[in-house]
């Protein structure tokens, strides 16, 4: 099925959900509500005339200051039955920074949505083991986020196992032969 | 004269193991399209003598919790007990510290004393790694012994007798002058369980350094970890002096071939003995460089379950061959 | 006998395959509850290698990103580039000449048989082979003074450019890629002769690490990881890109989906690699390397006058450099066919010189994440059978 189909498709069936269809350089967004998001992505890879078995790929978009919810969970879903792909866009604002978790329909969701949650803040309701996956277990705030610097210089905040590696290496300087 | 006779075994023999570690590099490397140490004296002739003097000269680290008395006796079981089975081989006629009746079960016993050194290693170290190489080793070795002791069985009968110059003249009475012709299956099954024994390459897993990094010797450091790999060597050497003197005819040729070209009979005996023992050295290098390793399970039951019934049947036939002929 | 087994008491051995352990092929970390011999749990922490290369990309401009997309798996760099080239130039609307992408063609296919060469060195090394990892290097520094040849740089090459390739390639390239290909497939018979039928291998490599397809599908994995299963997905011939669609070759499927059915599927896919290289060079077409429209990377002259480049004049004119009357805005996925499984690049603009977002679709983020799954109830042995076949780069796992 075509991009363009397979929305109008779901846009039929799930009038009240969908937002918004966006389609740019032959690949088409379907963005929908998160209140029934978890049970479309469901009927996504149960509708036979869907078939969306592959979840490609799961991450978050930050758009702060340029639009309102904040946050953006990104689902590409592809079909290996049909071979179509489609683009869906759900919606989270920073006050209820949760959505429901998919890791019940497609299992490669579990390290995707560990690393949304690292990143950007978003806890995905109902995922078995959420904790960080790329920044250090202790790490304090969520990198990705545009308001987070991307050179370092945080001074207080700084990772204590940083600290800890710079006060021991000028502890173990005095051993230096100069 | 006797401790002369030793100083010269031991001396001779630790000579042999330095240069088989750098003969192992550059076989091992030639076969891998490589050159092996180049760089050390002429084609890296010094090699092991750089080696030895940079073990030598090591800090002696010896980690804090481990258990320091079976830490520090643990390197020297092995060597102890390798270099004790060189007591009873001779090497050519006349030659042997100690000639006694019992000489090859003397060599089965001391290694599987070695066995201990590898235990108390694993043990003392006090570290996961170093734990699970030794069980694996120990449980190894131990199966293995079996299938060795049993494959030599065959031997014994033919020759009648455990003294190991006996067995050597013994196989002179044949026209072959060989045990491996009628014994071919105990060879078989002797050189396998020899390969386990010594922990070398296909069942080399408990050193394995991709899985355990180097198993139960991984604490060791300079001199002990030096013990260690010497030990390793002298049961290679000792492994391959058992074979050529139970199947190959030791330091003899046989008889068809002195009768064919007698001019070979005036080349001394230690030549063929040390021939016959390089050749199983390569033997081992060769199989180091082409295979790869057996996992756990298929070792366990390699051992139990093909090598000792093989060698089992091999007793029978034997037995029986020897009743009817 | 069940009764004595209950009253003995054994205890759980908890082991650590740290960052570093030479098994491990980069800084992975396992975790691993031991119950003897037999692994109860395993459980991989990454991130060790994480340098937030999506953060860096949403401050720098589309060119600029381009070296960072190097180091993602880094032993596969021209797959990296040529993807994310790709990225941009379908979110650009540029299109790379003829002979551009027939030489990124050649490019990622060089790199294929590199990235599986070290694959299958090392994998072998770990079970015990070494012999394999000597033979088959000798192959590839033939391919990386090739690189060096072409562009400078045997391994962080940033070599193919949006809109093209950055330079063209030389006759003597030409000549010693031929040669290659010529001498390339007895050597991979060379490998298989001392691992392919050796009861050892097989009995290591056999029925371990199993994954149906269905098991496969639902947990995302890609390239061999899931044609070693049987589904046929290979992003070369599903969505041709570069000169994909011009070139005849098969996509080798495996049956049962365990190691040694992947170690086919690459070894097969090591043959059919050589067969495109060779096709591209028979057909290699003349013309510009680079299209017109390509983003342009002139040092502009007053920056280039002074003796110490002044930076922040650099980076001000980058930004400037090529006024597009639209960077569009919108948002495009693009999916090449890495030598490790489906490489991903998700670009967000919003008008910028900048990207807003790039997300990497990494596949070996997605592969170590079916360790456990692989690792449970099987012997510690079979643990490092399936890290090698998993195929990972940690650089590409945490970006």
């Amino acid at each position: 099925m075509e991009p363009k189909q397979i929305a109008s498709r779901l846009q039929r069936a799930f009038s009240a959900d969908v937002e918004k269809i966006r389609e740019f350089r032959g690949q088409t967004t379907v963005t929908i509500g998160k209140r029934r998001s978890r049970e479309i992505l469901g009927h996504l890879a149960a509708w036979p005339e869907f078939s969306f078995d592959y979840l490609e790929d799961l991450c978050g978009m930050d758009y702060l200051g340029k639009k309102e919810p904040r946050f953006e969970v990104v689902y590409h879903l592809h079909s290996l039955k049909h071979r179509h792909t489609i683009r869906i866009r759900v919606p989270v604002s920073e006050d209820d920074c949760a959505i429901d978790s998919v890791v019940d329909i497609w299992a490669g969701a579990d390290w995707h949505e560990r690393e949304c949650y690292d990143l950007f803040g978003i806890t995905f309701v109902g995922h078995p083991d959420l904790r960080r996956i790329l920044m250090p277990e202790d790490w304090q705030g969520y990198p990705l986020r545009k308001d987070y610097p991307v050179q370092s210089d945080l001074g207080e905040r700084e990772w204590p196992g940083f600290t800890d590696v710079v006060k021991t290496a000028e502890e173990n300087s005095r051993y230096e032969v100069r | 004269m006797i401790l002369l006779k030793i100083a010269v075994v031991v001396g001779v023999t630790m000579l042999h193991v330095a240069y088989a570690t750098y003969f192992e590099r550059k076989v091992i490397g030639h076969m891998q399209v490589r050159l092996g140490p180049m760089r050390v004296g002429y084609h890296g002739l010094l090699q092991p003598i750089a080696d030895s003097i940079k073990l030598f000269f090591k800090e002696d680290i010896i980690p804090t919790d481990a258990d320091k008395p079976v830490f520090k006796l643990a390197p020297i079981v092995p060597v102890f007990a390798a270099l004790s089975a060189l007591a009873v081989v001779p090497i050519f006629e006349g030659f042997v510290i100690a000639d006694i009746n019992i000489g090859l079960l003397f060599i089965l016993a001391m290694s599987s004393l070695a066995a201990y050194g590898i235990v108390m290693a694993g043990w003392a170290s006090n570290s996961k790694y170093s734990f699970l190489g030794g069980l694996r080793s120990s449980a190894q070795v131990v199966s293995y012994e079996v299938a060795i002791g049993l494959s030599l069985v065959g031997v014994m009968l033919l020759s009648g007798s455990l003294n190991l110059s006996e067995i050597v003249r013994a196989q002179q009475r044949h026209g072959h002058g060989m045990f491996v012709i009628p014994q071919f299956i105990g060879y078989f099954v002797f050189m396998v369980a020899a390969f386990a024994e010594t922990n070398r390459a296909p069942f080399d897993l408990p050193e394995a350094e991709s899985e355990l990094v180097a198993g139960y010797f991984v604490e060791y450091s300079g001199m002990r970890f030096a013990l260690f790999y010497a030990a390793e060597y002298i049961g290679m050497i000792v492994m391959s002096c058992i074979a050529v003197l139970c199947f190959w005819g030791g330091w003899t040729l046989p008889p068809m071939i002195v009768e064919a070209l007698p001019a070979l009979a005036k080349v001394p005996g230690i030549v063929w003995f040390l021939l016959k023992v390089y050749g199983h050295l390569f033997l081992f290098y060769w199989v180091r460089a082409s295979l790869p390793r057996y996992r756990y399970d298929h070792l366990m039951s390699l051992g139990w379950k093909v090598l000792i019934p093989l060698a089992l049947g091999n007793i029978v036939l034997t037995s029986l061959a020897k009743f009817l002929l | 006998m069940p009764n004595e087994a209950k009253r003995f008491k054994t205890k759980e051995l908890t082991l650590n395959m740290g960052p570093q352990h030479p098994a491990t092929h980069g800084v992975l970390r396992l975790v691993l509850d031991l119950d003897g011999e037999t692994v109860v749990k395993c459980t991989p922490h990454v991130g060790y290698l994480h340098r937030g290369i999506e953060k860096l990309a949403e401050n720098r401009t589309y060119t600029a990103v381009l070296p960072l997309t190097d180091r993602l798996d880094y032993i596969s760099n021209m797959t990296n580039n040529a993807g994310y080239c790709l990225a941009v130039e379908r979110l650009f609307g540029i299109e790379a000449p003829a002979r551009a992408k027939y030489i990124r063609t050649i490019m990622s296919e060089m790199t294929r048989i590199s990235s599986h060469i070290i694959w299958l060195a090392t994998h072998a090394l770990d079970l015990g082979a070494m012999t394999v990892f000597l033979y088959s290097f000798r192959e590839r520094e033939g391919l990386l003074d090739l690189f060096e040849m072409t562009c400078g740089a045997r391994l962080t090459v940033s070599y193919p450019r949006i809109g093209g390739v950055r330079c063209d390639v030389s006759r003597e390239f030409l000549d010693g890629l031929y040669a290659f290909t010529e001498e390339f497939p007895r050597r991979i018979d060379e490998y298989e002769t001392l691992i392919d039928k050796n009861r050892i291998w097989l009995q290591r490599t056999k029925g371990i690490g199993v994954l149906t397809a269905e098991e496969a599908i639902n947990w995302g994995m890609s390239g061999p990881m899931l044609r070693g299963s049987g589904v046929s997905y290979d992003v070369r011939k599903d969505v041709p890109y570069d000169a994909y669609g011009d070139v005849d070759f098969d996509v080798p499927v495996g049956a049962n989906g365990d190691v040694y059915d992947r170690y086919r599927c690459r070894m097969e896919e090591l043959r059919q690699s050589n067969r495109i290289i060779r096709q591209c060079l028979d057909k290699l077409p003349p013309g510009p390397v680079l299209a017109d429209e390509a983003p342009d990377l002139d040092m502009p002259f007053e920056a280039a006058k002074k003796q110490v480049p002044d930076m922040s004049l650099l980076h001000a004119s980058i930004s400037l450099v090529k006024e597009y009357d639209a960077v569009p805005e919108g948002e495009l996925y693009s999916a090449i066919e890495a030598p490790k499984g489906e490489l991903g690049f998700y670009l967000v603009s919003d008008g910028n010189t900048r990207p807003f977002r790039m997300r990497v679709r990494a596949p070996s983020f997605v592969h170590v994440s079916i360790l456990p799954k692989l690792c449970a109830g099987h012997l510690l042995a079979d643990v490092i059978a399936n890290i090698g076949t998993i195929d990972v780069v940690l650089g590409e796992c945490d970006r």
